[in-house]
This record gives structure tokens, C-alpha cells and sequence, in this order.
């Protein structure tokens, strides 16, 4: 059955990647959806054992690399951690792949695009099923390459390409760092299976090497490391430039990747790899710093964008910081938690969004758009539902995780527990700021679209409804079903062991003040809202007028890209440039193949003065020629 | 009166293949001619051989004779036909026209 979980997407893409053309674009994707979907129910059974019978096991597939006392083993290795992923991952993959039926419908690569899209479940997969952090590896490479493929999708467009390559690159320098940090597992501990690194760490606390020239702890090294990786791959600060860019691929892409999946990675690594980051503080607290960072940044960068997208986009980014520096407090459990549902209501975002995209014709600006919420109700009442679980509005799923992570940071006691909770509860406001801006711009206020009339503004069909329908049931439900389970009281029986806890995480109750809050802020967030970007517009274009230094800071992205521009790719840019124009065309180019060729073209120029083309000019040079070499013949003898 | 010798052979034959390279170089009219000077090339080389075969007491050299005019003969045959063949691709067998490989 593990097997089949993991194999089953495999097929699909191989299936819908070297028999497309064969059986037919709709019939591929129809197969690949019902292929994943069956992957998907029997991730469920898996979770659901999990759950009951407390289940683990580790699934030899082959042994993929044995040399001395270095062995690496391919397998499906489950345990609560894993099941949970695999539930996230295979569930959504399957809505979407049922939701780009529809959403690609006008598209000539279907197959194409279905191909790369279950070779990414495919590589999803094996990452979180890994017993060691080669497969690990292989699967986190897998996704980069899949992400890479699918952002550059729309191959014909420059801007797709770009995006694709800068995803591409800044995913690179995530993945050294994450590489560094297992050469270093593996020199120290001689080993890179999970289960014989994690019950040595204790061991080496207090072993330290000297890293560019000072003399650093080595767990703390290898937890920085691989936390670099996993920056890198959940675009957090320094390493979220991608992100936003990589809204260029289709809105399914987004949804899956880019929203549930792929950037969650980056969480999955750090919880997974709690037996090693439980002892470096240093480390917990550097996540847990990077975190409140990023969500705090990409909050304040959402509030201003224009892109339907690109909002979501930095949503994302901040949700992610959110669930970072939960793990940095030591809470695992919630980022979990919170991992898993934020996989439900972003992923419907991003398919509401995408409904939205679709019904406007491919427009995502949100200025461009407003007052449509009669036209397309279905999508509305979509977005509203994904926009109340975002914002954590009581009783919704991101009600019960994020405030999960903002009382158990708080509980944590420490200034930084104290400042994480401070910060949590600012995103929390600019969260919902954001979120209901989205809202009011694109459904309510006035039609702002010259270009397409209102009446041609039409519902989604319902092959892209039903998909994105039982995400919102999973957004509405999937925090009051799951919260005991995941993080109440009992749930270190859930987790049996996947998750380590030096401290054990608390369990009494915050202060009613904390509780109250929250849900507080989010909801006054919605009248005013309404007020700001519907009734009284004025008061934004005052506040935007009056603060046009701040306003074109957060527009430019806290100017991370020019910066980036300066620091790094212009230098690299001149001096290859450079290197091309003066090094290659001038010197190599000309001494080496361009000097030969003009060489002989030099000395055949000559020759050819010989070749009259008289037959008697031959010959008399033949005459010449063989007279000269008898006379030689007879003067030498 | 001397007698003729194996020397007046030889200077025939020096002429005639004097004649012929000559001929080779001079004519820019006809190919045929050119064709016709490499056989009398061909032939003084047959005198030579005939005489020194003579004057060596040795049949060989005249075998040898024998199957040089044969394969001339063949040759000979092979060369008017290119030249027909060229003929009527061209029109024109003139040696200042044909230049084909000139660089």
C-alpha cells in the first residue's frame, strides 16, 4: 500500500509524460487525476492507521548506495510525521489535478503539464518518506527541478523564464547550505539514516569545529545549515525572493507548490530534524527570529500589492514565518498543525483566485476588477470562506493554529517566545488587512474593467468549483476536527516519538487577554476594512499620499530585489560580461580557433593562384616536377 | 654509311617524345591533340623499349610493347569518349575553355 502511494503519481506522469500524445490529452489527465486520487485514499487509510495503532514502519525498497560503512537505503519510512504530509500532499495534489482539467482546459500541453505535475507529487513524496538524508535530498532536488518546470510552464513568455531561473538559483543557494549541513552529518555522526543521527546528537552537545576561522558548536552548525535549506525552499527572508515571482506559472502550480506542498518543505525538515535542533538553542532561536522576520515582512508587503497573486503569494511567505518560528519556540506540534491547515484554506485561495483569473479573462490586477460578487457567487463565497480561515476567524481552521502558535509562544516564557507572540498578533492584523483588502477590491465597490464588460464576467465550470468546494470544507473543519489530535493534551501520543521535546511543550492556559485578542483584532479588521477600501477610499489615498516614502517601499518589496541586483547579479553580470568581450572574443577567440582558421585561409589564398584550371599548366608543372626528381635521383646515385 | 644503331633509336624516340611534351604545351586549340601528343609520348617509350630489347637480346621488352599498345588502344578509347561525352555536355572542346578547375 506504501508503495502504491508513492509509485502511483510516478505512473501518472509517466504515463501522461510518454503516452500523452497516444491516448489523447483529456483522457491523460483524467487517468492522472483518478491516479492520484487513489494515491491520495490510501494515504488516508495510512494516516488513519497511523492514528489508531499507533503505526510505523520502514519500507526497504532497495539499497541504493552501500560503500564501507556508508549505506543509504531507498524506502517509504511512515510515521505520524510522515502520514500527516503524505495526507496533505496527496490530497491536494489530487484536487488540483482534477482542478486543472478545467483550469487548463484552453491549454495545447495538458499532458505536458499533468506529466510535470504528478513528477512533482512523485518527488514530494519520496522527500517525506525518506529514512535518511539522501533520499531526503533527492526528493527536495526533485521538487526544485518540478517547480522550476512548472513556474517556466508558459515557456513563450520572457517573464515565466526569468521567473523560472530565479527560482531556480536562489533555491540553489538554499540547497548548499542544506548540503553542507549533511556532509557535516555525516562526518561527524558516519552516518545519514535518520534513526542512528538523531540518538547520537546528545552525545556530541558539546563538540565544537572550527568553521571560517571561529570555533562554533557543531549541532548549532548543522542546525543553521540545514535551516539555510530550508529558508531557501520555504522563501523565508534573504530567500523569499522567488516566490512572488514565481506566480508566473498557472494558478494550479501556485496552489500546489507554491501554497500546500513544496514551500512547506522547508517546516518539514526543521520538525523532522527536531532531535537535532532540540539541542542548540542558539539555532531554535535564529528559526525562530528568521521566522517572526518573515511574517512580519511579507505581511506589510501584502498590503500594498496589486497582483490577485502576488498578495497570496506573500501571504504565504508570511504563514510560513509563522510556522517557523512555532518550531523555533519548540512548538513542532503546531507548526505542524498549522502547516496542515494552512495547506486547506491557502490552497483554496489560490483556486478561488485562480476561478477569479479565469473569469476575467487571464487579468490579475485587483484595481482592474470589483463589484462582481452577484456575477460569480460561488467563487466569492469560496474566497470569503479561504479569507476567514486565513485570518483566523473563530472557529475556522487558522482560528485554532495560528492562535495555537501565538499562546504557545507566549507560554514560552522567554523575551523572544514574548517578542514572537508581539509580532504574531501584528501579522495577524496586517493578515486580515490584506485578506479582506483582496476581497473588497475584487468583488465589491465599483466594476473598474474597461476592457471586458460585466455581463461576460461568468462562474467557473464546475469541474474547478468541486475541487476548490471541498478545500473549504477541509478549511472550515479541519482545525476543530484534527486540534486534539495534533495539539491537545494527549497529542504526544499522536506523535509517538516523530517529534522530539526536550521541554515538554505547555499545556496550561494562557491568559484570557492573549486568548481574546486575536480573534478581537480579526474581527474589527473587517468593518474597518470594508470602511477603508469600500466606503471611504479617501482615506487610503490620504494615508498613501501622506506616507509615499513607506508606500514605495513596501510597493518595491523593501527594495530586497534591487538590492540583490546591486550585490550580486550586476557584479557577476559585468564581470561574465566582461570575461565574454575581452577575455573570450579577444584573446582565446583570437590566438586560438580564429587565428588558425585565418591562418590557412591566409596560405590557401596563395595556393589557389596554382589551380589556373589549364589542362596544360598541369602538366607542365607535373613535367617540371618529375624531371626535378630524376635529376635529383641521378645526381645523388 | 654507319649502320643504324641502338643511338639513332634513342634519338628518334627523344624526338618523338620531345614532339609530344611540346605538343602538350603549345596547343591551346583541340583537345584531341593533346590526347594525340600523350600517345606519341606513350610510343616513344615503345621504341625505347623495342630497341633496348634488341640491342639486349631480351624478349621481354617487347612483350611488354605488345601490352602497352593494347591498353593505349584501350585508353585511347576510354579518352575520345570523355571527350564526346564532354562534347555534348559543353559544346565546345576547346583546351582555353575548359577550366573547370580553376580555384
Amino acid at each position: 500500500m506504501e508503495y502504491l502511494v508513492v509509485f502511483l503519481p510516478l505512473l501518472s506522469s509517466f504515463i501522461s509524460g510518454f503516452l500523452g500524445n497516444k491516448i489523447g490529452s483529456r483522457n491523460c489527465s483524467i487517468i492522472a487525476s483518478f491516479l492520484i486520487l487513489t494515491s491520495a485514499i490510501l494515504s488516508l487509510i495510512i494516516f488513519y492507521n497511523v492514528f489508531n495503532n499507533n503505526y510505523v514502519a520502514n519500507h526497504l525498497i532497495f539499497k541504493w548506495i552501500s560503500s564501507g560503512s556508508f549505506i543509504v537505503n531507498w524506502s517509504i519510512y511512515i510515521d505520524s510525521l510522515t502520514a500527516v504530509m503524505l495526507v496533505v500532499i496527496s490530497l491536494i495534489s489530487s484536487l488540483i489535478h482534477f482542478y486543472s482539467i478545467g483550469y487548463m482546459s484552453h491549454d495545447p500541453h495538458k499532458e505536458r503539464f499533468m506529466s510535470y505535475l504528478s513528477l512533482f507529487t512523485f518527488s514530494m513524496l519520496v522527500l517525506v518518506t525518506a529514512d535518511n538524508f539522501l533520499q531526503l535530498f533527492f526528493g527536495w532536488e526533485g521538487v526544485g527541478l518540478c517547480s522550476y518546470l512548472l513556474i517556466g510552464f508558459w515557456y513563450k513568455k520572457p517573464s515565466a523564464n526569468a521567473a523560472a531561473i530565479k527560482a531556480f538559483l536562489v533555491n540553489r543557494v538554499g540547497d548548499f547550505g542544506l548540503a553542507i549541513g549533511i556532509f557535516l552529518i555525516f562526518l561527524f555522526y558516519g552516518s545519514v539514516n535518520y534513526n542512528e543521527v538523531f540518538l547520537q546528537t546528545s552525545l556530541l552537545t558539546n563538540k565544537t569545529i572550527s568553521f571560517l576561522g571561529a570555533e562554533i558548536n557543531l549541532i548549532t552548525l548543522i542546525c543553521v545549515m540545514l535551516f539555510i535549506g530550508a529558508m531557501g525552499k520555504s522563501a523565508q527572508i534573504f530567500l523569499h525572493t522567488w516566490l512572488p515571482d514565481a506566480m508566473e506559472g498557472p494558478t494550479p502550480v501556485s496552489a500546489l507548490i507554491h501554497a500546500a506542498t513544496m514551500v512547506t518543505a522547508g517546516v518539514f525538515l526543521v520538525v523532522r530534524c527536531s532531535p537535532i535542533f532540540e539541542f542548540s538553542s542558539t539555532a531554535l532561536n535564529i528559526v525562530t527570529i528568521i521566522g517572526m522576520t518573515t511574517a512580519f515582512f511579507a505581511g506589510t508587503i501584502a498590503v500594498v500589492q496589486t497582483d490577485i497573486k502576488k498578495i497570496i503569494a506573500y501571504s504565504t511567505c508570511s504563514q510560513l514565518g509563522y510556522m517557523f518560528f512555532a518550531a523555533g519556540v519548540g512548538a513542532y506540534h503546531v507548526a505542524m498543525f498549522h502547516l496542515f491547515t494552512h495547506a486547506f484554506f491557502k490552497a483554496l485561495l489560490f483556486l478561488g483566485s485562480g476561478c477569479v483569473i479565469h473569469s476575467f479573462k487571464d487579468e490579475q490586477d485587483i484595481r482592474l476588477m470589483g463589484g462582481v460578487w452577484k456575477r460569480i457567487p460561488f467563487t466569492y463565497i469560496l474566497m470569503i470562506i479561504g479569507t476567514l480561515a486565513l485570518t483566523g476567524f473563530p472557529f475556522l481552521s487558522g482560528y485554532y493554529s495560528k492562535d495555537a502558535i501565538i499562546e504557545f509562544a507566549y507560554l514560552r516564557g522567554s523575551n523572544i517566545g514574548y517578542a514572537a507572540a508581539f509580532i504574531g498578533i501584528i501579522t495577524a492584523l496586517l493578515t486580515a488587512i490584506y485578506s479582506w483588502r483582496l476581497i473588497f477590491l475584487t468583488f465589491h465597490g465599483k466594476y473598474n474593467n474597461k476592457d471586458i464588460k460585466i455581463s461576460s464576467v461568468h462562474e467557473s465550470p464546475l469541474i474547478m468549483l468541486l475541487p476548490a468546494t471541498i478545500l473549504a470544507v477541509g478549511a472550515v473543519f479541519s482545525g476543530l476536527l484534527f486540534k486534539e489530535m495534533f495539539i491537545g493534551s494527549n497529542s504526544n501520543e499522536f506523535w509517538n516519538n516523530s517529534i522530539l521535546f526536550l521541554h515538554s511543550p505547555f499545556h496550561d492556559h494562557p491568559p484570557t487577554w492573549l486568548l481574546a485578542l486575536t480573534p478581537a483584532i480579526v474581527i474589527l479588521a473587517i468593518p474597518i476594512s470594508y470602511y477603508l477600501f469600500v466606503i471611504n477610499k479617501k482615506i487610503v489615498a490620504k494615508l498613501v499620499i501622506k506616507n509615499m516614502s513607506l508606500h514605495k517601499f513596501l510597493i518595491n518589496k523593501w527594495y530586497f530585489d534591487e538590492l540583490y541586483n546591486f550585490i550580486f547579479v550586476n557584479p557577476i553580470k559585468n564581470a561574465g560580461t566582461f570575461l565574454w568581450k575581452k577575455f573570450d572574443i579577444l584573446i582565446i577567440d583570437r590566438f586560438g580557433p580564429d587565428g588558425l582558421s585565418r591562418l590557412i585561409k591566409f596560405f590557401s589564398d596563395k595556393a589557389v593562384i596554382f589551380q589556373s584550371g589549364y589542362l596544360y599548366h598541369y602538366a607542365f608543372v607535373m613535367l617540371v616536377g618529375f624531371s626535378i626528381i630524376l635529376t635529383y635521383l641521378i645526381l645523388i646515385k | 654509311m654507319n649502320e643504324i644503331g641502338l643511338g639513332h633509336y634513342l634519338t628518334l624516340s627523344a624526338i618523338i617524345f620531345s614532339i609530344g611534351v611540346i605538343g602538350i604545351f603549345l596547343n591551346r586549340k583541340n583537345i584531341i591533340i593533346i590526347l594525340m601528343s600523350i600517345e606519341l609520348i606513350l610510343l616513344s617509350v615503345n621504341i625505347n623499349l623495342v630497341s633496348f630489347s634488341i640491342y639486349l637480346q631480351d624478349l621481354v621488352g617487347q612483350i611488354f610493347t605488345m601490352f602497352i599498345l593494347t591498353v593505349a588502344a584501350a585508353e585511347a578509347a576510354v579518352g575520345l569518349a570523355i571527350i564526346v561525352i564532354y562534347y555534348k555536355n559543353k559544346g565546345s572542346i576547346q583546351v582555353e575553355h575548359i577550366k573547370n578547375l580553376k580555384g
